[in-house]
């Protein structure tokens, strides 16, 4: 049976033409970008090039990028980098309570350190409202932190226009743009931003590499000590393939009519978002409807449990993922879903599909085929259910 | 996720056995909560002190519909007695074994049977059984 991929926010596969570009990379231009002779001075300027590559796709120069292990690294190194350069003017911090982990336990650590979190609510569908920011600054203030996509609903957050506030306030903006980089148009000066994560794995690249933009002047301490790789900002030798296959999947994003490619995605998940709402009783779209990422399908399904959900669409050959805490090993399902307001259950009766360049309109339908009797099944069994039939 | 599951919890949860309710059930139990996305109904038909039928309805994972499951076929033709034997852990090893993290499913099942066989005594003898507590994690 042909397996159907719906989890493109967890992780997407590599493109095998990023793959072709780092093989090089490997055995023949293996050098360390540090060393002097010519084993070096190749690999250098591999991650020149993709250096200048990455930061043109974005607006930004070239030395405003820094290259990390990940968006989760990127996310830390901003985070921690600027409290910690910035805390002789100030303590506080301002964030959502949407963010992803990779933002939420670092924020949660740099408050037992002894730095202030406001966090602003966000409304029903997961939005941050730039007034709150305004509201919540005070003299004190040093950071913002607000993700351009969510990766659990799909909620585009109004960047910009926080970003106008921070710069109005001389306060510093970070975005996690994991979810968006490669997806989406990125200009870093429209934007507002200071400081944007990426990661190349959400967008067809290789696991284990990421970046942080930094706009230049910005003042932030080093993530990483040692050597002086990344313009003496983070240690490290570097992932020289990571690196060129990151800026690959780049260049294969900015060349392909990224425009078409990620219209026709939206068109088959709003096929799937209405097939679903229309098809299963009791079944809630969760995030914007609207301002929404544009391969990100979130539903409620009401009276059955997410992770019962997700095993009978794997015994079917269909890979998705889920809110609901008994998928995530703890008690507590996603801290996003009660932050837009469901209750504990509804949370735990989520099911999320996202989709990629790859997916198809026969795995739409086939998905769409599969989820009613899935969902019929689970609510015999639900002591919920509040009538028999679905 | 599904890659810690044994077969026998696999099984039960792809055919689970005794889905339902029982109309005029003996006892019913019913445990859990929407907080921590586990709710588990066991409904028991006893008669001369002998469980003669069980069913069973979950809001729950994997590992909760299939320990509900197998809690069900493990108390059919026991005694009151037998029953209130039936550990977690009896449970969890008919069924090859959870994760660890699923472990708290058997203790809901095993719950769900003392709750059931609980609401059974009350309605037969006005008491219910001595020393009964549901167990902290799911309250």
């Amino acid at each position: 049976m042909k397996r159907i991929y719906m989890d493109h926010a967890a992780t997407t596969p590599t493109h095998p033409e990023v793959l072709e570009a780092m093989k090089p990379y490997f055995s023949d231009i293996f050098g360390n970008p540090s060393s002097i002779h010519s084993f070096g001075r190749e690999a250098k300027k591999a991650i020149d090039d993709a250096r200048d590559n990455v930061a043109g796709s974005i607006g930004a120069r070239s030395d405003e990028i820094i290259f990390t292990s990940g968006g989760t690294e990127a996310d830390n190194f901003a985070l921690e980098g600027i409290a910690y350069a910035n805390e002789k003017k100030g303590n506080h911090i301002i964030s959502t309570p949407v963010e992803h982990h990779a933002v939420a336990n670092c924020l949660g650590f740099l408050k037992k350190r002894g730095f202030e979190v406001t966090y602003i609510p966000v409304d029903s569908t997961g939005l941050a409202d730039p007034e709150d920011i305004r509201k919540a600054m005070t003299d004190k203030t040093i950071l913002v932190s607000v993700m351009h996509a969510n990766n659990e609903v799909g909620t585009i957050e109004p960047i910009e226009e926080i970003g106008r506030i921070c710069r109005e306030k001389d306060v510093y903006f970070h975005t996690d743009a994991v979810q968006t980089f490669g997806h989406m148009p990125i200009d870093v000066k429209k934007l507002n931003v200071d400081l944007l994560s990426a990661s190349a794995h959400k967008l067809y690249g290789p696991k284990g590499v990421g970046m942080l933009y930094v706009r230049k002047g910005t003042k932030i301490v080093p993530y990483l000590y040692g050597g002086e790789q990344e313009m003496g900002r983070r240690a490290s030798t570097e992932n020289v393939p990571g690196i060129v296959g990151l800026s690959k999947a780049v260049e294969l994003v900015d060349g392909s009519d990224n425009g078409s490619t990620e219209e026709r995605i939206r068109q088959l998940r709003d096929k799937l978002i209405n097939g679903i709402l229309s098809s299963i009783d009791d079944s809630i779209l969760n995030g914007h409807p609207i301002k929404r990422l544009s391969n990100n399908v979130n539903v409620s399904i009401k009276y059955i449990e997410g992770e019962s959900m997700l095993l009978r669409l794997d015994m079917e050959g269909i890979s998705a993922s889920t809110g609901s805490a008994c998928s995530s090993g703890s008690l507590e399902p996603s801290h996003v879903l009660l932050s837009i307001g469901l209750p504990p259950e509804t949370a735990h009766s989520s099911l999320r599909l996202t989709l990629g360049r790859w997916t198809t309109e026969k795995e739409v339908k086939r998905v769409l085929e599969v989820l009613p009797k899935i969902v019929r099944k689970l609510r015999e069994m639900s002591p919920l259910t509040s009538s028999p039939s679905p | 996720m599904a890659s810690g599951y044994s077969k026998k919890v696999m099984e039960h949860f792809a055919h689970p056995r005794n889905v339902g309710i029982i109309e005029d059930a003996s006892g019913v139990g019913k445990v859990g909560n929407p907080v921590c996305g586990d709710i588990m109904e066991l409904f028991i038909k006893v008669d001369n002190g002998k469980i003669t039928d069980a069913k069973f309805r979950t809001f729950g994972c994997g590992a909760a519909i299939a320990t509900s499951s197998m809690i069900t076929e493990m108390v059919k033709g026991k005694t009151i007695e037998e029953a209130l034997k039936i550990s977690n852990k009896a449970v969890a090893e008919s069924l090859e074994g959870l994760p660890p993290v699923k472990m708290h499913c058997s203790v809901l099942a095993e719950d769900a049977l003392k709750a059931a066989i609980n609401d059974h005594m009350i309605k037969t003898t006005g008491k219910g059984l001595p020393g009964f507590k549901l167990h902290e994690e799911h309250d």
